[in-house]
């Protein structure tokens, strides 16, 4: 049983591999195919012939494009992802605080809403069809359905405007204490919190309803035991593969709102910095950017998935 | 022999909402009072009013007038670029149940590549490479959601192609596009339509957020993300003129949504 998991997560993590290739590559050309030459873009006015081909020859872009991949390729597997074309800076300098930023509100988002999420998902399992169910469940549709700026711009409205509780940016220079901390992530975290907990919400009570209905459930209730027992020790263990993958699912969602979030409330990280360069046409900050997200998203995904194959195993096997 | 596949009055319901939204897409701006660029008033967010029926917007333009073509943008590029995303992923899935299997592989891999690159991702470097006109948007939306397309078709024609009546179809000795025009498709309608519907919410909230970052319809062109972005300094106000655009999308993707999931309730 244990070598045909073994095969069977070989078989994905070798998928997962395959759709890495077909990212990187994508990446590349998508955006080497940007209209306009660089090099004149850059120049400006003072392009005269001479200085455009000078610059594009230390571009290297002169060089037909699979070397330029393969340059590109290999400056990233020995960790030099190039430099910026607008500032000059090494792109490694210019991400790594930006990356330290958004692993610090992925990171406070994640700590925030998965206990949440798992607690508010079990209660709606547990007390399905009651008020509290009813009302969760349009709560987490609406929130699903509605834009994440719609959520963050309602936010600001009410607690920075109107109570005038948190402040409506996030200067995280200006913190000094641990007050501080809270008072400048709440609106951020709780924003890109509510939009992950609503899917997480969703799929748990999914899940856990889904578990309520086996058998041995119905034969728990009968025994008498109580319905807490039943939760935790019944239904729960049985429950951990599909919550896990549900998790996982949910938080490699969390990427689209992290940049919508970091936008609005102009926070430093690495989302705001790829929207800007995008803006500005900056190739390998959109590059190095872009293969950061997408190595986190298919690292999540291919967990997910892993974690969902193990457990249907276990369950079949048991 | 007339196959009769009766629909359910959930599934008419989401068909007469999506109607109407096209509607007033199609010709919500003949009943403007003014030119979406023009600027009517010197009070800037002025509060809703008898000249203006839903107040002025950041340049004093009229909000009424600019969110009935700000409907029409959003409600047209979505529907084109689902349109596209479903039309190709369910041709493609359908397709691959009676092709070959190294196609299925091929169209497979394919979508797991497009997949495996986050959606508001994929259409930033999309944009950034090929610029932010309207074909543009709608070509990329479509290219982003047609995995999802493909591969809930995938799954419902596989279950149909597995059907007793496909085996005696087969049996009869109907050629491939009859059983798949004549019996797989008819019969995956109604799950296909809430797909359908689930994908164009899908579009409306990208491009939304899209337009909200500056990077899709731009000026002179409004769509409601867009509509909330120029006027959301007006926030600090509490002016109409933010508020309202953002209900507007709530009440589009809310109320097919909300439809939707009656329906998926319904069926289980």
């Amino acid at each position: 049983m244990s070598a045909g998991l073994a095969r069977l997560v070989a078989r994905r993590i070798g998928t997962a591999l395959c759709s890495l290739v077909f990212v990187v590559v994508a990446i590349f050309f998508m955006t080497a195919a940007l209209p306009g030459d660089v090099a004149d873009m850059l120049l400006g006015q003072n392009a005269t012939p001479a200085a455009a081909q000078a610059l594009r020859h230390s571009l290297h872009l002169d060089q037909p494009l699979w070397l330029r991949f393969m340059h590109w390729c290999a400056g990233m597997l020995h960790g030099d992802p190039g430099t910026s074309l607008l500032t000059g800076r090494p792109v490694s300098e210019m991400l790594a605080p930006r990356l330290y930023n958004s692993l610090l509100l992925a990171g406070a988002t994640t700590v925030v809403s998965v206990p949440l999420a798992l607690l508010l998902g079990l209660a709606c399992a547990t007390w399905r069809d009651t008020h509290f169910d009813r009302v969760m469940t349009v709560l987490t549709l609406g929130v699903v359905s509605v834009p994440a700026f719609l959520i963050a711009t309602v936010a600001v409205f009410v607690f920075a405007v109107q109570f005038r509780i948190v402040p409506a940016l996030s200067d995280i220079r200006s913190i000094h204490s641990v007050g501080q901390f809270i008072l400048t992530f709440a609106m951020p975290v709780s924003t890109l919190a509510s939009i992950t907990m609503a899917q997480m919400i969703r799929m748990i009570r999914a899940c856990m309803i889904d578990v309520f209905s086996a058998p041995y459930i119905e034969m728990a209730v009968l025994k008498g035991v109580p319905p807490i027992r039943i939760v935790l020790h019944h239904a729960l263990p049985n429950a951990i593969g599909p919550v896990a993958n549900a998790i996982a699912l949910s938080l490699s969602s969390l990427l689209g709102g992290v940049v919508v979030i970091e936008t609005i409330f102009n926070y430093p990280g690495l989302a705001q910095l790829m929207v800007d360069s995008v803006m500005l046409r900056d190739v390998p900050i959109i590059q190095s950017c872009a293969l950061l997200f997408c190595l986190t998203y298919l690292f999540l995904t291919t967990l997910a998935d892993i974690v969902a194959l193990a457990s249907v195993r276990k369950g079949r096997g048991a | 022999m007339k196959v009769r596949v009766s629909l359910p009055s959930a599934t008419q319901r989401v068909g007469m909402l999506f109607g109407f939204w096209l509607v007033l897409a199609m010709f919500g701006p003949l009943l403007a009072p003014y030119a979406p660029g023009q600027i009517i008033d010197t009070q800037v967010f002025a509060p809703i009013s008898h000249q203006h029926w839903l107040g002025t917007d950041y340049l004093g333009r009229d909000l009424g007038s600019r969110l009935l073509y700000a409907v029409r943008y959003t409600v047209l590029i979505c529907t084109l670029s689902t349109a596209f995303s479903c039309g190709c992923g369910i041709l493609l899935g359908v397709a691959t149940t009676a092709t070959p299997a190294w196609v299925e592989q091929v169209a497979g891999r394919l979508m797991d590549g497009i997949l495996s690159i986050p959606s508001l991702l994929c259409a930033l470097l999309v944009i950034a490479a090929f610029g932010d006109s309207l074909m543009a948007l709608v070509l990329t939306m479509g290219v982003i959601y047609t995995p999802g397309a493909y591969r809930t078709s995938r799954a419902l024609a596989l279950r149909i192609a597995r059907m007793d009546y496909i085996t005696v179809a087969m049996a009869r000795g109907e050629g491939r596009l009859f059983i798949i025009w004549r019996e797989i498709l008819p019969n995956m309608r109604g799950p296909l339509l809430a797909d359908v519907g689930l994908r164009f919410i899908y579009a409306v909230l990208l491009l939304s957020n899209l337009s909200f970052l500056g990077l899709g319809v731009q000026p002179p062109l409004v769509d409601l993300g867009s509509l909330v972005r120029e006027n959301v300094l007006g926030l600090v106000y509490g002016a109409v003129a933010v508020v309202l655009p953002t209900i507007v999308i709530a009440v589009l993707t809310v109320g097919i949504n909300l439809v939707l999931d009656a329906t998926a309730g319904r069926r289980s």
